[in-house]
């Protein structure tokens, strides 16, 4: 499938992927940063505010909000965490 | 060893794993699930993970490990999927030449794997179900 706009596919786990209702959602955004995301995700999802927390992963790495994003980057929501 | 699996988790084969004959102990934590919490019966729990990032994430935690403690050996595996009350969700061990320092960095590798490792897990009760630690707690009851 060919995306036309610019943005990031973000891959939802746990709470987050129950809030989003999917595995992997497309963000249209010219946004850059790992921060912009996140505030695109919650104003459009606000049950994400909810949570006790919400990380991002860059390329299986947690990554703070001013890191800049690059396409085809893999990105996640990493909600609070509770293995073990 | 650093493992995901979907499959009954095997102990003997994680403590044959982390074994080393210059070892004079391993260490084994099994982690496992418990019948009740907040006070009603679990029916059973569901495991996610991001893999490749749990994975690594684990990998992270036993490298740290073997800065701080002589590690002769390891196995760590998580299992995902549906679990039911008495399974084990976990297992970590750890072999070393003396055995203070076994303890030590099982129970390291353990709490690390809790704090920082994407995986999470799912409560289902017969009134609903919750994730665990997602939302700040609600007040508490009197």
């Amino acid at each position: 499938m060919e995306q036309k706009e610019r943005g990031y596919n973000v891959r939802a786990f746990g709470i987050a992927r129950e809030i989003i209702g999917e595995r992997q959602y497309f963000v249209a955004t010219d946004g850059r940063t790992v921060g912009e995301l996140r505030t695109l995700l919650m104003l459009k999802f606000p049950q994400l505010t909810t949570l006790r927390s919400l990380m991002v992963a860059v390329n299986n790495v947690y990554a703070s909000d001013d890191q800049p994003l690059t396409a085809g980057d893999e990105i996640a929501l990493i909600p609070p965490v509770s293995g073990g | 060893m650093i493992k995901i699996t979907e499959k009954p988790i095997d102990i003997q084969k994680v403590v044959e794993t982390a074994s080393s004959l210059n070892a004079g102990a391993v260490n084994l934590f099994v982690g496992t699930v418990r019948s009740r919490a907040n006070n009603k019966n679990v029916l059973w729990l569901e495991y996610e993970a991001y893999e490749t990032m749990a994975i690594a994430e684990m990998k992270k935690v036993i490298e740290q490990a073997s800065h701080r403690w002589p590690l002769l050996g390891w196995a760590v595996i998580h299992r995902i999927g549906t679990l039911k009350p008495g399974e084990t969700s976990v297992a970590v061990a750890v072999s070393t030449p003396h055995r203070k320092d076994s303890f030590e960095a099982c129970q390291f590798i353990m709490d690390q794997i809790k704090a920082h490792v994407p995986i999470w897990k799912k409560e289902v009760f017969e009134d609903g179900e919750e994730w665990v630690s997602a939302r700040p707690e609600m007040v508490a009851k009197n």
